[in-house]
C-alpha cells in the first residue's frame, strides 16, 4: 500500500476557511441552518468547520448534529461482517430547517442517499445541501453532487482517499491517496 | 468489524461475553432509533421472520413483533391454538412448511426445554429462542442485564438477587448465565420448595431470608409466581408468599441503601411487589419493556447479517 499526500495541513486549513466562508455567504447567521456531520468520518470535518465559524467568524450557536446511516444503507447482508453503527446525535428539530450534510469524502453517493432517507426520521427539512472536503470525480453510482467541495480528486477504484484529523489522534489534518499496487 | 459467534440465539449458555457486548452496542444505537419521531429503519427489508408461539405470550410476542417491524422485516405470526399443530402435525413439519414460504428466521416459544435447539439442528433457518419451558429465555436475560447496565453503569461487580420461583423459571436460569458471564455476583432467594437442588452448582448462593438478600444486593429481580406451572402446593398460600417474599415500600425504606427493583412481568401486584414499589423511582420495570424492543432489534439485526 503506497500513499501520496493530496493535501497538507496548511492546504486543508485554507480549504476549511473557504468552505466556512461559502457557508456564511449562503446561510448568514445560521439562524435557520443546521450542520449534520455524517458518522463516522464526516463528524471531524463538521467539528472543524463549526469551530472556525464560531471562533474566526463570530457565528454563535451553530446547531451541529451527527447522523449515522448504518441502518439505512443498501448493502446490508452484502458484506462478510455486520455493519457497525455509530451514534446519531441530533438534539434539535430539522423540520423546515436548511440542513447541510457534511462528509469528508464523496465517492459513490450511496451514503448520502442513505442519509437523505435517514434524516426524514427527524422531520422534513426545508432544504438539504451537501458539503464535502474531497469529491472523487467519475465514481458516482447515483446522481448526487456536492454543493460545496473542498477539492476535486480523480482516483482509480483501487485507490482510497484517506482524511486524517488531529481530533482522532493524527499529527496533522491531512489528506492522503492510498493505492494498492496491482 | 465484529460479528456474533453463533448463527442462532438458543440460550445465553451458547454465547460468550463478546457476543453480549456486541448485542449491547447495537442495542444502544437501536434505543436511539426507537426514540426518534419516526422509529423505523429499512435494514431488514429483504428478511422474512416467522413468530411461532406454542405457549401464551403477550409482551415477548409484542416486543419481538415490534422489533421486527421497526427493522422493516416482513413478519408472519401464529400461535399454536390456531395452527395445524392442533391437528397432529409435528414441530419440524410445521416449521418446514413455513420455511417453504421463504422465511429466513424463526422466533419460537415452546413448552418443551430444548425445542429451539432441536429446531436449529433440523431446519435451515436462523432460530431465536423466545422461551423453551423452564430452560432459557435469552432475550429476557439480555434486556435485564442491559437495564442494569443502563441504571448502574455496568453489570460487572454488581450483586444481583433473583427472588421467587427459581424452579420453574427460564428467566432465572438465563439471568444467572448472563450475569455471571459479565462478572456479576448472583444470589437466589425464595421458598426452599421453589429452589432447584442443583442451584449452588451454578455458582450462585442461596439465601432463604428476603431481608438479608436485599441488604446484600444492588439489584433485586422479582420473579412472577407462575401459578400456571405450580402443579402442587409449593407454599401454603399466595398471601403467605407475599408476606415472606414480597417487597413493599416499608421493606425498601428500611434498607440503608437504594436498590434497583426489576420484574420480567407480568406483575402480580401485591404478591411479588406492591404497587408503590412497582411505580417507584427504584423500579426499572418499564425501562425493561422499552429495552426489550432495542435488545430484540439488536439480536435480530446481528443474526440477520449472518444469513447468506
Amino acid at each position: 500500500m503506497s500513499s501520496k499526500i493530496l493535501l497538507n495541513s496548511q492546504e486543508v486549513n485554507i480549504i476549511l476557511h473557504r468552505l466556512a466562508c461559502q457557508l456564511i455567504e449562503k446561510h448568514n447567521d445560521f439562524s435557520n441552518t443546521v450542520l449534520i456531520g455524517m458518522q463516522p468520518r464526516g463528524k471531524f470535518l463538521a467539528q472543524n468547520l463549526t469551530e472556525i465559524l464560531t471562533n474566526h467568524y463570530g457565528i454563535e450557536n451553530v446547531a451541529l448534529g451527527y447522523l449515522d446511516i448504518t441502518f439505512f444503507r443498501d448493502d446490508f447482508r452484502r458484506n462478510d461482517k455486520p455493519l457497525e453503527a455509530n451514534k446519531t446525535q441530533i438534539d434539535f428539530l430539522v423540520e423546515d430547517k436548511n440542513v447541510v450534510f457534511i462528509d469528508d469524502v464523496l465517492y459513490t453517493g450511496r451514503s448520502i442517499r442513505a442519509a437523505l432517507t435517514a434524516i426524514q426520521s427527524f422531520g422534513r427539512p426545508k432544504e438539504i445541501e451537501l458539503l464535502v472536503l474531497i469529491d472523487r470525480r467519475f465514481s458516482r453510482h447515483l446522481p448526487i453532487q456536492p454543493d460545496y467541495r473542498g477539492r476535486q480528486v480523480d482516483a482509480f477504484n483501487n485507490e482510497k482517499v484517506k482524511v486524517q484529523w488531529i481530533a482522532e489522534g493524527a499529527s496533522a489534518n491531512e489528506v492522503f491517496l492510498l493505492s494498492n499496487p496491482s | 468489524m465484529k460479528e456474533l459467534s453463533v448463527n442462532h440465539l438458543l440460550g445465553i449458555k451458547y454465547i460468550n461475553k463478546n457476543d453480549i457486548d456486541l448485542i449491547f452496542e447495537a442495542a444502544d444505537q437501536f434505543k436511539e432509533v426507537i426514540n426518534r419521531p419516526i422509529k423505523k429503519v429499512p435494514s431488514l427489508r429483504d428478511i422474512t421472520i416467522a413468530n411461532i408461539f406454542f405457549e401464551n405470550s403477550t409482551r415477548t410476542k409484542l416486543s419481538f413483533e415490534l422489533a421486527q417491524k421497526r427493522l422493516s422485516a416482513d413478519v408472519i405470526s401464529f400461535s399454536a391454538a390456531q395452527s395445524s399443530v392442533k391437528k397432529g402435525e409435528t414441530l419440524i413439519d410445521t416449521v418446514n412448511n413455513i420455511l417453504s414460504m421463504k422465511v429466513d428466521m424463526v422466533v419460537m416459544r415452546h413448552s418443551t426445554p430444548g425445542a429451539a435447539h432441536f429446531l436449529s439442528r433440523n431446519v435451515n433457518a436462523s432460530i431465536v429462542n423466545a422461551g423453551d419451558g423452564a430452560h432459557e429465555h435469552p432475550t429476557q436475560a439480555l434486556l435485564d442485564s442491559f437495564s442494569i447496565r443502563e441504571r448502574l453503569g455496568e453489570v460487572g461487580g454488581k450483586k444481583v438477587v433473583i427472588v421467587g420461583d427459581i424452579l420453574h423459571s427460564r428467566v432465572a436460569l438465563s439471568n444467572i448465565f448472563a450475569l455471571q458471564m459479565q462478572g456479576a455476583e448472583v444470589m437466589v432467594c425464595g421458598p426452599k420448595t421453589l429452589i432447584p437442588r442443583y442451584i449452588t452448582s451454578l455458582g450462585v448462593t442461596y439465601e432463604p431470608n428476603l431481608r438479608k438478600a436485599l441488604e446484600w444486593c444492588d439489584v433485586a429481580n422479582m420473579l412472577r409466581v407462575q401459578n400456571e406451572r405450580l402443579d402442587v402446593n409449593y407454599f401454603p398460600s399466595t398471601r403467605e408468599y407475599a408476606q415472606q417474599y414480597g417487597v413493599d415500600k416499608n421493606l425498601l425504606e428500611s434498607l440503608n441503601k437504594e436498590i434497583v427493583i426489576m420484574h420480567p412481568g407480568p406483575i402480580n401486584r401485591g404478591v411479588e411487589i406492591t404497587s408503590d414499589v412497582a411505580d417507584s423511582q427504584q423500579s426499572v420495570i418499564l425501562d425493561q419493556v422499552e429495552n426489550g424492543v432495542a435488545i430484540r432489534m439488536a439480536v435480530i439485526y446481528l443474526l440477520a447479517s449472518k444469513i447468506k
